[in-house]
């Protein structure tokens, strides 16, 4: 490099030159991000944002609020968005219910055997959803190896009606959204100081007050990051409803394809995704408030 | 190795802020040719961002800093060609201990046997011969250093920049690798800035260390002079121990509990001023001996055996209360009255200074 | 059995006082890997009808499938859209995770965010908006169009895993290196890519599953001789429900069981 000339009478020498090169290294950093940042922008936030354009437009094309009408008019919209909240709201107290004791127990096991039920946890995780809904209409049905087992081991006599149903679809999306609660929760649950259940029972505490006292606030962190994240995914639910649900579960994201796919109406289903885009979002917004976006983004991924 | 011909480095005015805090103000410094520098401070003072600038991986917002004649405040780091030792090694964990010493030689194009050569011999230097095919994660803590250093000469830079790299390792380990990096440096003679909060490592491994202290350069002096002539409240306080009594300076004279202080340096000023003593710089004096000038009376509070030393503390005629350090020994013992008991104490004239008024 | 009297924790509950919490995860456990298993030896039944436990094990389902053009089209264009994807979308998220974690401060939060929004974003609605675009740009249809929108659904699965790499890497290493003489990229491809090799590796097989997984947007903007093997299986089970679909089951849970297992393999930083 050449040697520079110094300003002797200024107290800041090279003051802008060093500036120059800061900005510029900010720029080659920010050009970095700029390919996934343009492909994300091209490929699915302008044609969202096209999309959303349609739900302002009437059949002839002149500005209009009819398709929002209509979804607080008609009252299938309401059966779509209270089936949404019934099924979400289901899936993540189950989940709930069902993960957080084995999140529990995995914490507690040493390393071989907790990677190894990880494992167990990740591979699931990891299957196609479509595969996963499948054994379940498998095992569900009528003749399924569910019906069969019971009605061999006397427990009921007809075959029950598990799938093609409410009940079908709810133990489906609970099938599938459970590794999204275990994973942030076992998470959390690693991250716990084992000293503070040794000071907890040194005070005097019985395992049940220790528990509840020590224990499960430190693990609610983790908790709410899972529950968060399987009631958002929750509500955009398609695959399963449809396959299990045998017609009869009409969940937001059902609808919105209904109304392409067979009624060709862009305007109610761009509407509709609107709607549900922003119940999302609410969600979303709220949780990043209560547990910081950060703790969100690392904790899970989408099926 | 060969004589690498060094080069010294001017700062000017170098100054960097995080918002409000300056990291840097306005630092100027210059380093001798083949000098070995330590930057003396607390943590926040600025000494590692100071390293961090000269080694070009934090940007200034402005100033100077020459290697030679060259200016590098704008040059990349990986083209300043100066070597480096972090703290926790930063030693490549995939490659052996040949391959992390090798690598500056291979980014420089040397021939392979060359590279065998120089590695080895580089090896040699740090007492790690025939270390070459070991993995880092087999060494121990001293080894890694000394294989981080290796790494760092191994291109004959004519800069070393060193950010505490010792403060890992248990205090014999420490104190032996303070001499061998005294002992490379003596037999390599590169310039070498080396970044500490430990002021008796600095004292025993300098020529001269600069004191820093929020972003500016507190007192830049061998450490002789620094421990003996502190220039300010902060480095008086910083570098040994210290105590301090308020004295008054009025017509060429200080005084203190109504008796002449004879002291190194009499300020122009009058007025109030802070005197500055060690405690092991006094004492003990008979009680009979004459009162004159340098003799301070006073009653002991208390006393400390610290295994080496005794340590002393009395409250002298004014209030004020002091630290007094002797030897252990029984002789040393047999000196100090009781606690509870008048004690007289003495300075000498060259080891007692004023510190200016605004403190430092 | 003494095992049952000794105490689980610190604060000495014993085993045998909590057996009902392991009998709860067991069975939880099970309810999660299970059902998922009775698939593959479903597609070894003769019967025509979905029938588990097979009353007679026969390979004519795996011929059936090796005979149907359509589903080796589909297969071809799974995988070839998973590898493509890949090939898009790890680079890309590699190279963002490396910017943002240099610039840090409130741009590259808003960056992250940005990028991490498909997988928030309800995935109906990236499908139907995606089919929406590429009816204009005349990509429906296309292995292109597919790798693109499949690309933007596996990036921020791929940037979450190597920037969650990246903020526990040494970066002192890194600056070691350039200190020694190599420049930026020098140093990141010599230092530190090989030392988050384990997140890049899982970042791929992640990428590559999210492709070959995905359904919903493969609906939309798939079909014709690039239908994939999802949109496939999900019509046929609408439609009529054939063994043949436990032989695509089968062979995609092996697929995602063969990748997971070769990035725990193969991805671990050796150890001497």
């Amino acid at each position: 490099m050449r040697a520079h000339s110094k300003d002797p009478t200024l107290s800041a020498p090279n003051a802008a030159g060093l500036a120059l090169d800061a900005r510029r290294e900010r720029w080659i950093m920010l050009g970095l991000t700029a390919p996934a940042l343009s492909l994300v922008t091209i490929i699915m936030i302008a044609p969202i944002v096209w999309l959303f354009s349609l739900s302002l437009l009437a059949d002839d094309g002149t500005f209009s609020l009819e398709h929002y009408r209509r979804l607080l008019e008609q009252p299938s919209y309401r059966r779509n968005f209270i089936v949404t909240f019934e099924i979400s709201l289901l899936t993540t107290a189950i989940a709930i219910a069902l993960g957080y004791p084995l999140a529990y127990v995995l914490a507690q096991l040493p390393r071989r055997a907790a990677s190894l039920c990880l494992i167990a946890v990740l591979l699931p995780f990891w299957t196609s959803l479509l595969v996963r809904t499948y054994a379940w209409l498998v095992l569900l049905q009528r003749q399924g190896l569910i019906n069969k087992w019971g009605i061999a081991h006397g427990w009921w006599s007809e075959p029950l009606a598990l799938v093609h149903n409410f009940s079908g679809t709810l133990i489906g999306t609970v099938h599938i959204m459970l590794p999204f609660l275990i994973l942030p929760v076992y998470g959390t649950m690693k991250s716990i100081d084992g000293s503070l259940m040794n000071a907890a029972a040194n005070l005097g505490a019985s395992p049940a007050r220790a528990f509840w006292s020590v224990y499960f606030p430190l693990s609610l962190p983790g908790l709410m990051a899972g529950a968060l994240i399987v009631f958002i995914l929750s509500l955009g639910f398609y695959v399963t409803p449809a396959v299990l649900g045998g017609g009869k579960v009409s969940m937001v994201s059902n609808r919105i394809a209904n109304d392409i796919e067979i009624f060709f109406n862009w305007g109610a289903a761009s509407a509709l995704g609107v709607v549900l885009l922003t119940l999302t979002l609410i969600v979303v917004y709220a949780a990043a408030r209560l547990l910081g976006l950060s703790r969100i983004a690392g904790a899970g991924h989408a099926p | 190795m060969g004589e690498s011909a060094s080069l010294p480095i001017a700062v000017r005015q170098l100054t960097k802020a995080y918002g409000a805090v300056h990291a840097l103000d306005h630092v100027d410094l210059d380093v001798k040719s083949g000098e070995f520098l330590t930057l003396l401070g607390p943590s926040g003072s600025g000494k590692t961002t100071l390293l961090m600038v000269l080694a070009g991986f934090v940007r200034p917002d402005s100033g100077s800093v020459r290697f030679g004649t060259q200016e590098v405040v704008r040059l990349a780091p990986h083209k300043r060609n100066v070597g480096m030792v972090f703290q926790n090694y930063a030693l490549f964990p995939h490659m052996d201990v040949a391959a992390n010493i090798a690598f500056p030689l291979k980014l420089r194009g040397v021939r392979s046997e060359e590279i065998a050569r120089r590695v080895a011999s580089a090896l040699e230097l740090v007492q790690l011969g025939g270390y070459g095919v070991r993995h880092i994660d087999q060494l121990s803590g001293g080894q890694r250093q000394r294989v981080a250093l290796a790494r760092a000469i191994v291109f004959e830079p004519r800069i070393v920049l060193m950010d505490e790299p010792l403060s890992a390792l248990d205090k014999q380990l420490r104190e032996a690798m303070q001499l061998e990096l005294r002992r490379l440096h003596e037999r390599l003679g590169t310039t070498t800035i080396y970044v500490t909060h430990d002021q008796r490592e600095a004292l025993t491994m300098s020529d001269r260390i600069a004191v820093i202290n929020h972003g500016k350069v507190m007192q830049l002096d061998a450490p002789r002079r620094i421990y003996d002539r502190p220039a300010n409240r902060f480095v008086a306080e910083f570098i040994g121990e210290s105590a301090f009594l308020n004295v008054d300076v009025a017509a060429g004279q200080c005084r203190f509990a109504g008796r002449t202080i004879e002291v190194r340096n009499m300020p122009a000023v009058e007025g109030r001023c802070q005197l500055m003593l060690r405690p092991e710089r006094l004492r003990i004096l008979d009680q009979n001996e004459p009162v004159a000038a340098n003799v301070l009376d006073g009653v002991v509070t208390n006393m400390v055996f610290q295994g080496d030393t005794l340590l002393l503390h009395v409250r002298l005629g004014d209030g004020s209360a002091i630290s007094v350090r002797g030897p252990s020994n029984e002789a040393g013992v047999a000196k100090v009255p009781g606690i509870g008991n008048p004690i007289r104490l003495g300075l000498g004239a060259g080891d007692a200074i004023i510190l200016p008024a605004d403190g430092g | 059995m003494r095992w049952l009297s000794r105490p689980a924790s610190a604060t000495q509950v014993t085993h045998g006082s909590r057996l009902w919490l392991y009998a709860l995860a067991a069975v939880v456990l099970a309810f999660l890997t299970l059902p998922t298993l009775v698939v593959v030896p479903m597609s070894f039944s003769a019967s025509q009808y979905l029938e588990f436990p097979p009353r007679q094990w026969s390979l004519r389902w795996y011929e059936s499938y090796l005979g149907s053009v359509a589903w080796l089209q589909a297969t071809r264009t799974s995988f070839a859209a998973g590898a493509l994807t890949t090939l898009v979308s790890t680079p890309l998220a590699l190279m963002a995770a490396y910017g943002l974690n240099t610039l840090r401060g409130r741009w590259a939060a808003i960056i992250y965010a940005v990028l991490v929004t498909p997988i928030i974003v309800p995935v109906i609605l990236v499908g139907i908006a995606v089919f929406y675009a590429y009816v204009r740009l005349n990509l429906v249809n296309s292995l292109m169009g597919i790798v693109l929108a499949h690309s933007i659904l596996a990036i921020p699965v791929a940037l979450m895993v190597i920037a969650s790499a990246l903020k526990s890497y040494d970066m002192s290493q890194e600056l070691v290196a350039r200190s020694l003489g190599a420049h930026r990229l020098k140093a990141f491809l010599l230092i530190t890519l090989p030392q988050i090799r384990f997140a890049v590796i899982t970042a791929v097989v992640l990428s590559f599953l999210t492709s070959f997984d995905e359904v919903v947007v493969a609906l939309f903007v798939s079909g014709g001789d690039n239908s994939t093997l999802t949109r496939n299986m999900f019509n046929a089970l609408r439609d009529q429900i054939d063994p043949t679909i436990a032989t695509i089951s089968t062979i995609m849970i092996v697929v995602s069981s063969l990748l997971l297992a070769g990035a725990q393999l193969f991805g671990r930083p050796k150890r001497h």
